[in-house]
């Protein structure tokens, strides 16, 4: 019966004072479901026998970057996930899913110098595939494989990045990402401000505390370089420089510019002139005003949708916690129109200050090219969506460890208890209609359980009522019903023992 | 450099498979090989068509099949919640190490991720060695939990039964030492709730015991280092009648015909309480220690299960033999009575 020991033989015994603990297991549901190739296998030693051949000092630990999640950090998950699609939900969007992993080519090719964070999977002679690194290359693929031409869908899950782990940031290898966006072609500025709306609901419900959302657009970014004399061929460099401007000083991303990235000093400072800037529906007048960006037809058709987002964003009533700011550029390659990023603030005197410690919340952008790339003779799926960053969120709400104190991993409702010995069968005929009755018990695996044990468990699990068998209450023909918080009992008929259930927990 | 030249010696292949006229599957594998990896050379050349389409044994849900799902999950996890199970979730691969050694003959089938000079990693196989890992890393004794989540085999889907490589799994456990036989009802319970929730048409739970099946192997006379493989050859009773599986026994694992005459009498046997009676009386069996323990054990797993309602359902079949690997003890296998209509 060594079962999980037999599995892993150099835990348990690793230390002497440590018990040998002995654990029974069983399957309802086994893994082990009939195996398409396997009939050869009986030949082979057991499972058991090769494990207990293994070499010494096998440690049991996670891949670096991942980590399981106990019933607590699960029950709090699920409580932002559920915020989280109820709202996109509330915005009519329906769900898909893909494959965790895609065909290596699909993703080298959309994610450029990122690439080289992504896990590949080994050539077993079979297709070169990769994990996927997030939700956005694969929705195009779904579009393009499914010539699907309008779609509102959101995506809850894992994807794969090998990059730098920092845990008290929640930055892991392994990590989920909330992401939500509408395909289509569409009048302009609409989907992308309902967006923006979702952000905001969202980051308001998740009761983080207070944000910021900063918006930019690429042909505006675009624009501002051609008139400040950037090379084309450096566009990309610059931006990944100028989108340090959050944590670094422009002093230091000029220096990093020109030093490292051959940028002429008289382009560098042009281009600071611009970026440094951020505001709201009166700096866009002013850009549009601007001399030397008026003459670019690029820069003027960014500002003219970002005037009519400004619009839209204030019908929606978030336009206060929106400000456009130059500086924002956002790593990834595909986005061609708006892009935006949720920072969280933090009070420092009498004004709000960028809390620097987990990063942006949340990002997107518009990305009209990448369905095409991907299948150009469908035509063109414009896109525009916003991806949370739940873990950040995550790590920001366990740390405000009081509010989830009370959050429960059970749901149980009611605990078949007994007060004396043999009362399995009287416990077991009665769960069974607790069970038929669609109410959550549970009762002790034991024959003989202690009374005190069985009280403890409930408040320790928060189980609010207790249903008592015992000889006085079989001999009267009733049950005895304890709340677990009051300790209030009373005796309920048999036959009515459901309906009380059901009144006391509020159905 | 040394992607071209495996470019190279992959366009070789394809012209020399093409010269031996070898299958057009073989063919048509290494030319989706070939433009592969000249689509991650040189992304513009067409590659289009090719990557519209999810890796081989996978498939994208859409909405329609994505809100079946989630009726299927509701109802699943409903009835795990209504018997107290909580719920954990580990990562979708595990170091190499960890699967080692536990999959026998199946290890071939684990995905493994490349080495990109850090960790050895493997996709999960299935849910059940992350548990036990779960378990041993946070010294847990005792524990009820439910784990949703897909695993990943590179298996050789076979081209109509479309079997797929990335699955779900849903997996129910409970963890601790308790008094016997208990727990073992209570999953079962949980099967019978769930599969009549999901209205799938009738079914049948088959249940049996290692150590039944190892005394009566015993007392029948198959020598020990027989056990396994007699035991997968039983298993295919679901599939072939007894005078195929007799004849595997006898003219493909060499055991003598009277011994396997003796295993027919007792694996045609199926029934409830009243069989369990019956074999406790039985002459052979009886002086077998292994399978009273395990008898004794079914008949108060059968008490078990009538006193939670689902006897009808049940059925002690002594042709289960499947997987016993790491069991110790139950086994037990849901059948669907009725084959669906093709």
């Amino acid at each position: 019966m060594h079962w999980i020991k037999l599995m892993f033989p150099k835990t348990s015994c690793r230390r002497q004072h440590l018990p040998i603990w002995q654990v029974c297991t069983q399957r309802a549901f086994s893994s082990h479901l009939p195996n398409q190739v396997t009939d050869g296998r009986v030949d082979q030693p057991s499972p058991q026998a090769e494990a207990a051949a293994e070499p010494e000092g096998l440690i049991l630990r996670l891949p670096k970057g991942t980590r399981d999640f106990s019933p607590k950090q699960m029950a709090i998950r699920e409580n932002i996930f559920s915020t989280i699609v109820s709202c996109f939900k509330r915005h009519g969007a329906e769900t898909i899913d893909t494959p965790v992993f895609e065909l290596k080519a699909l993703l080298s090719d959309n994610w450029g110098e990122d690439s080289k964070l992504t896990y590949d999977l080994k050539d077993q002679e079979g297709e070169l595939l990769s994990l996927r690194y997030d939700l956005t290359v694969p929705f195009a693929r779904y579009l393009a494989t499914n010539k699907v031409l309008k779609l509102k869908r959101y995506q809850i899950a894992k994807v794969y990045r090998r990059d730098q782990i920092i845990t008290t940031k929640g930055r892991y290898r392994e990590f989920y990402q909330c992401d939500f966006d509408i395909a289509g072609k569409y009048d302009p500025m609409i989907p992308d401000a309902e967006c923006l709306k979702i952000m905001h609901e969202i980051l308001s419900a998740l009761k983080i505390g207070d944000f910021l959302i900063r918006i930019n657009d690429r042909r505006i970014l675009d624009g501002i370089f051609t008139t400040c004399g950037l090379p084309e061929t450096k566009i990309k460099t610059v931006c990944s420089s100028l989108d340090k401007l959050g944590k670094i000083t422009w002093k230091e991303v000029k220096n990093e510019m020109v030093n490292e990235k051959g940028i002429c000093p008289e382009v560098a400072d042009r281009i600071g002139e611009y970026v440094q800037l951020h505001g709201g529906v009166c700096l866009m007048e002013k850009l549009v005003q601007d001399p030397k960006l008026s003459q670019n037809k690029q820069a003027m058709e960014g500002l003219a949708d970002m005037k009519l987002l400004f619009e839209y964003l204030t019908l929606f009533d978030i336009v206060d916690k929106i400000s456009l700011d130059l500086s924002l550029a956002r790593g990834l390659d595909y986005y061609t129109g708006v892009i935006y990023e949720a920072v969280l603030l933090h009070q420092q005197g009498d004004h709000f200050k960028e809390s620097l410690d987990v990063g942006s919340i949340a990002g997107g952008g518009r990305y009209d090219g990448l369905v095409t790339s991907l299948n150009p003779k469908w035509g063109e799926v414009p896109c525009v969506g916003i991806s949370i960053g739940v873990e950040r969120i995550f790590t920001v709400l366990e740390r405000n460890t009081g509010s989830w104190e009370t959050l429960r991993t059970t749901e149980t409702q009611v605990l078949v208890a007994a007060a004396q010995p043999n009362f399995l069968a009287e416990r077991m005929k009665l769960i069974t209609k607790l069970w038929d009755a669609g109410i959550k018990a549970e009762m002790f695996y034991k024959k003989n359980p202690k009374m005190l044990k069985q009280l403890h468990y409930c408040e320790e699990r928060g189980i609010p009522l207790v249903a008592i068998l015992g000889q006085e209450e079989m001999n009267n023909g009733v049950v005895k019903l304890r709340e677990v918080s009051s300790r209030e009992e009373t005796c309920v008929p048999k036959e009515k023992i459901i309906e009380e259930i059901n009144k006391r927990l509020g159905k | 450099m040394a992607e071209e030249d495996a470019l190279k010696k992959q366009a070789d292949l394809v012209r020399r498979l093409k010269q031996e006229k070898a299958s057009s599957e073989e063919i048509a594998e290494q030319v989706a090989k070939l433009l592969e990896m000249k689509a991650v050379l040189s992304p513009e050349e067409g590659k289009h068509k090719f990557v519209l389409k999810t890796p081989k044994g996978t498939r994208d849900y859409s909405p329609k099949q994505m809100a079946i799902r989630e009726k299927v999950f509701t109802i699943i996890i409903d009835c795990f919640k209504r018997h107290g199970a909580e719920t954990i979730d580990t990562p979708v691969f595990e170091l190499k190490e960890t699967l080692t050694g536990k999959y026998g003959e199946d290890s071939k089938l684990i995905y493994d991720l490349k080495d990109q000079g850090g960790e050895l990693l493997s996709l999960r196989y299935d849910l059940t060695v992350p548990f036990a890992r779960y378990l041993a890393m946070n010294k847990i004794t005792n524990i009820k939990r439910y784990h949703i989540a897909k695993v990943y085999r590179r298996d050789n889907p076979a081209m109509t039964r479309g079997r797929y490589r990335e699955f779900y799994q849903c997996d129910f456990d409970i963890a601790g030492q308790y008094d016997a036989m208990i727990p073992d009802a209570e999953c079962l319970k949980i099967v019978h709730e769930i599969l009549s929730a999901l209205q799938i048409g009738d079914f049948c739970i088959k249940v049996n015991d290692r150590r039944i099946l190892d005394g009566m192997f015993a007392v029948c006379g198959v020598p020990d280092s027989k056990f396994r493989t007699i035991c997968s050859t039983v298993d295919k009773l679901d599939k072939m009648s007894w005078e195929d599986v007799k004849s595997e026994m006898v003219g493909e694992k060499g055991l003598a015909p009277e011994i396997a005459d003796s295993i027919g009498e007792y694996v045609k046997l199926h029934g409830g309480l009243s069989l369990i009676e019956q074999l406790l009386q039985d002459p052979k069996l009886s002086q077998n220690k292994l399978a009273k323990e395990g008898l004794g054990e079914m008949k108060q797993l059968f008490e078990y299960l009538a006193l939670f309602g689902i006897s009808d359902q049940t059925s002690f079949d002594l042709s289960l033999a499947r997987g016993l690997d790491y069991y110790t003890g139950v086994i037990y296998e849901a059948v669907l009575l009725q084959q669906p209509k093709e």
